[in-house]
């Protein structure tokens, strides 16, 4: 316990007093997540972190051995609200192993798919759990100086959204009561079922097979789509600008908001939408393919894009132990030696990882969470510190904008990638006229920018479902309507795929042996985010974001409800299921940050 | 997340009903939570029709929920704990997830659900059972996990889940004498859910009978008919017109649909508000509501083998019926013979008779 992780000041104005402060379960997230402070009132500052997660399922232990091609259909099972990214992302690693390609119909109705999950599953996350946050009864309780000041205040934006104040817009974030959150919840709903014209059922879909989609393309599937799409395209012209004026304020209410959950700039993407026309999925052409992606795929670091090469992004994957309640796989069968380009692989990448679980009682002197820390090798880091970073998706949105404007890649009319900005433009709609919305690189990576992305990308995903269904339409017209290509299943391959999870990074690594399951990983957004000290001592993500935290609550420890601390986590949308999928546990922690300078602990 | 709207009026005779009704909802199973994410998509009713009092004759529902719950931490876990020192009553359990075996290994534990106010230990899901359900006034197993174990009770896990009528016992009764009502899906068609905790609402009101189950412990009015009774490629078996590959209108049998031995109402009722679904929008029936599920019906993409010896069967009578339908749809599909462009009056029309008639009645 005497690494410190923290930029909390070498010496605080006043005395430091700690007090435990926990939330076990920390609510609208998915799944179990547990945060444990010590909170230094005098000074304002989380002064310590833990987080703990309490399911264990198993995956990557029981798909050994099953058929490759239930490959999708299980990994499914690993997330309740983004399963069909992990199914969408299986299908691609099946596609690379069984060496099939889709059809160009099936690629835009997948995309179609995708972009309803992220126009639906941003959407409810935003709106009916993150705005709980923001909402009267919260601010009332918390702030109650910013409730007054929000009453006051006139929003920027009324005549598009048509809120009057920001005190309005908090109002109708109250659950159930207020206007929005109902509204958003309907919202939640027909996004969904456009998913279902795609992929059949949310979450766990049932037309995506490797090699296609079993969605009969139809007339009246896309124009059952496109209605659906452009009354969203409506009501996001509300949405972004009532988020942007919401935002805005705390920054104005409350100087200094923006270290609320703020870490250095380390971003992981790893692309999202295929291009048919370029995306044939062998591994010799991923480079080019991924590159084409309508988002583009990218490592940011101190606001330089490092890549956007899939190729470089899948050998720089690490998952270090240092922490973790397993054994190392040193010892254990390298399955894949070189990649199909002749790269060495690591020992320590998915493809080559052997679980090997090691249960033992929590002690935060040596091995304290079933969490494994996913890392990113980067030769060309400064310094005297790890080579492995721990990136971080800041909950999907600000990576994918961020790469994909660096990248300066994606041109497709209603979405363009300026270098340092992504330009997003909506169409006239049935009440309002056409608009362009510009996200342009934020100052800081943190809560609140977090969240502001999160609303820019809803409107990114509507913007590029635009264009998918002009072309799945284009297929249509032309005749061209098959959408699944057979394959066989070979008696040895490998395969990965990349993706974006709605919440961020999402990699699958399969091995098939004897036509078999051999090896199996996947590493969805949430172990990058919420992981503990790796071997190196270096901290994760959450660890970073949290401990930075200043305390804005005006509620002294009686009555604290730690409204900075969960805007600070929630800003990375934690999703549980999908952090702990294959780990044995009880409970991980992420923070362990100690300095031995602080006061005793009450 | 209350409705303070009237309680229930009740005029009958009997106890009266209760004034409101809490809901806890553990997720601490072995889940993804995709009943939780469901609960929300669920139109028919919505969860804020039952929540906020938008259905007549329900008592007040509180709703404890953790993924859309106000609280956090001991603030939401308070309920918990009230309920297990029997302050809230009555109330229903919901449980999502499959239950472990907490048993089978020296240390540590599979799933927990919230922490010791004291030691900060983890509060085994198990330990949450054993509390609450002997206090509840139904239990609720929600998705195929909880109900029968599901996909994290496969062939080789290491955690030795099962689902709750596994874990308390297929004889367990509340102490209002109910058996554990099982809503299987993998996940739950979102209705399904809130149409359950609808007609549970009603039985606790006193206003419904006492909710008919099946021997899976399935409610009957929702899984008493197979996919396949309600697919609107229903037609295509009968004519025996199979597809060979994803993508097609046909019946998908041969591509590895269960749906003619399996009890579920998704393709009658769609996913959400009639859109989506399995074998009626092109994807395959995995089975996902059953017991069996997942490991009776793997490899999913290959063709069940009862399907073998029922589409062969049903292939010489759907050929010969398909053939005499397309004769009969032929002549159907023509325009009676009056109905042409030449100058002629051929309908059978007779002037005559027709100037008689109106002489007739003038």
């Amino acid at each position: 316990m005497s690494t410190t992780t923290t930029t909390l000041p070498e010496a605080p104005e006043k005395p430091r007093t700690l007090v435990d402060m926990n939330w076990d379960p920390i609510t609208r997230i998915v799944g179990s997540l547990g945060i444990y402070t010590k909170i230094d009132f005098n000074n304002k500052e989380v002064a310590e972190c833990y987080s703990t997660s309490s399911i264990f399922r198993g995956y990557s232990i029981f798909m050994k051995g099953k058929d490759p091609r239930d490959a999708h259909f299980i990994t499914s099972r690993i997330c309740g609200i983004c399963g069909d990214n992990h199914a969408t992302c299986a299908t691609y690693a099946q596609n690379m192993a069984f060496n099939v390609r889709s059809p160009a119909i099936a690629e835009w109705i997948v995309n179609l798919g995708e972009a309803a999950e992220y126009m639906f599953d941003h959407n409810i996350f935003q709106d009916n759990l993150v705005g709980v946050d923001f909402c009267e009864q919260m601010v009332k309780e918390t702030n109650p100086s910013v409730w007054e000041k929000a009453k006051t205040t006139e929003a920027p934006h009324a005549a598009d959204h048509g809120y009057k104040t920001i005190a309005d817009i908090m109002t109708a974030l109250n659950p159930f009561s207020g206007e929005f959150y109902r509204e958003t919840l309907f919202v939640s709903r027909y996004t969904r079922e456009m998913f279902c014209l795609m992929e059949g059922r949310h979450v766990h879909p049932s037309t995506l097979y490797p090699g296609g989609v079993g969605t009969v393309p139809t007339i009246q599937l896309f124009t059952d789509y496109l209605v659906r799409l452009m009354r969203y395209c409506e009501f996001m012209k509300k949405v972004v600008p009532l988020h942007d004026d919401l935002f805005d304020f705390f920054y104005e209410a409350l100087p200094g908001y923006e270290k609320v959950g703020q870490r250095r700039v380390l971003l992981g993407c790893w692309g999202s939408f295929q291009d048919p026309a370029v995306c044939d999925y062998t591994y010799k052409n991923m480079d080019e393919w991924g590159n084409a992606m309508y988002v583009t795929p990218g490592v940011v670091v101190d606001g330089e894009l490092v890549t956007t090469n899939l190729v470089d992004i899948n050998l720089g994957i690490r998952i270090l132990l240092g922490s973790s309640y397993y054994d190392d796989w040193e010892e254990a069968e390298t399955f894949v030696k070189t990649d199909p380009l002749g790269n060495p692989v690591d020992k320590r990448h998915p493809w080559n990882q052997t679980t090997i679980p090691r249960p033992q009682k929590r002690d935060f002197d040596n091995k304290y969470t079933w969490v494994m820390s996913p890392r990113w090798y980067h030769e060309g880091e400064k310094g005297d510190g790890s080579k492995s970073l721990a990136l971080d998706t800041g909950g999907g949105p600000i990576a994918r904008l961020w790469a994909t404007a660096l990248a300066g890649k994606v041109d497709i009319g209603y979405v363009k990638a300026t270098g340092q900005s992504v330009k997003i433009y909506l169409p006239q709609t049935a009440m309002k006229p056409e608009v362009e919305f510009e996200w342009k690189i934020p100052k800081w990576s943190n809560a609140i920018e977090r969240d502001r992305a999160r609303t820019y990308f809803q409107a990114y995903a509507a913007a590029c479902a635009l264009h998918f269904v002009e072309q799945a339409i284009a297929e249509l017209h032309a005749g061209r309507t098959k959408t699944w290509e057979p394959f066989t299943v070979p008696e040895e391959a490998i395969g990965c795929g990349f993706h974006e999870a709605v919440r961020g990074v999402l990699s699958h690594h399969v091995v098939i042996r004897d036509g078999k399951i051999a090896n199996y990983h996947p590493y969805p957004p949430t172990p990058w985010n919420a992981n503990p000290r790796d071997v190196y001592g270096t901290p994760g993500p959450y660890e970073d974001a949290v401990q930075n935290t200043p305390i804005f609550e005006e509620n002294g420890p009686e009555n604290f409800k730690g409204i900075d601390i969960m805007r600070a986590v929630r800003s990375f949308d934690p999703c549980l299921p999908c952090g702990v999928h294959m780990y044995l546990g009880n409970g991980k922690v992420l923070e362990t940050s100690h300095s031995p300078m602080f006061g005793m602990v009450k | 997340m209350t409705n303070e709207a009237l309680p229930a009026e009740h005029d009958g005779p009997g106890p009266q009903p209760p004034e409101a009704v809490e809901i806890l909802w553990v997720n601490g199973g072995l889940s993804c939570d995709g009943e939780s994410i469901a609960l929300t998509g669920a139109t028919q009713p919505s969860v804020e029709d039952i929540v906020m009092g938008a259905i007549p004759g329900l008592p007040r529902v509180r709703l404890h929920n953790p993924f859309l719950s106000y609280e956090n931490g001991d603030e939401f876990m308070d309920f918990f704990y009230r309920a297990e020192d029997g302050l809230l009553d009555p109330f229903i359990l919901v449980v999502e997830g499959s239950i472990p075996d907490e048993d089978n290994k020296p240390e540590g534990y599979w799933a927990a659900f919230g922490a010791d106010r004291a030691t900060k230990e983890p509060i085994t899901t198990c330990e949450w059972i054993d509390r609450l359900a002997p206090k509840a006034w139904a239990v609720v197993a929600v998705g195929t996990c909880a109900a029968y174990g599901g996909i994290h009770a496969m062939q080789g896990n290491p955690t030795g889940a099962v689902g709750l009528p596994d874990y308390l016992g297929r004889e367990w009764r509340s102490k209002a004498g109910l058996p554990i009502v099982c809503v299987p899906g993998c996940p739950t068609m979102p209705d399904n859910i809130t149409e359950t905790l609808l007609y549970l609402l009603y039985q606790a009101a006193g206003r419904a009978p006492f909710i008919p189950l099946d021997e899976a412990l399935r409610p009957t009015w929702l899984f008493a008919e197979t996919v396949h009774e309600g697919c609107d490629r229903g037609g295509y078996y009968e004519q025996a017109q199979f597809a060979e590959e994803y993508g097609s209108r046909h019946c998908i049998v041969k591509l590895g649909c269960w749906g003619p031995v399996v009890q579920c109402n998704v393709g009658k009722r769609g996913w959400m508000a009639g859109v989506g679904g399995c074998p009626n929008v092109g994807g395959i029936c995995i089975g996902c509501t059953m017991p069996g599920f997942p490991d009776k019906f793997m490899p999913f993409m290959d063709e069940p083998p009862g399907a073998k010896i029922s589409s062969a069967a049903i292939g010489i009578y759907g050929g010969a019926i398909r053939a005499l339908r397309n004769m009969t749809m032929g002549t159907l599909n023509k325009e009676p013979k009056w109905r042409h462009n030449r100058p002629e009056l051929t309908t059978g029309y007779q002037p005559q008779a027709y100037m008689q008639k109106k002489e007739q009645t003038s």
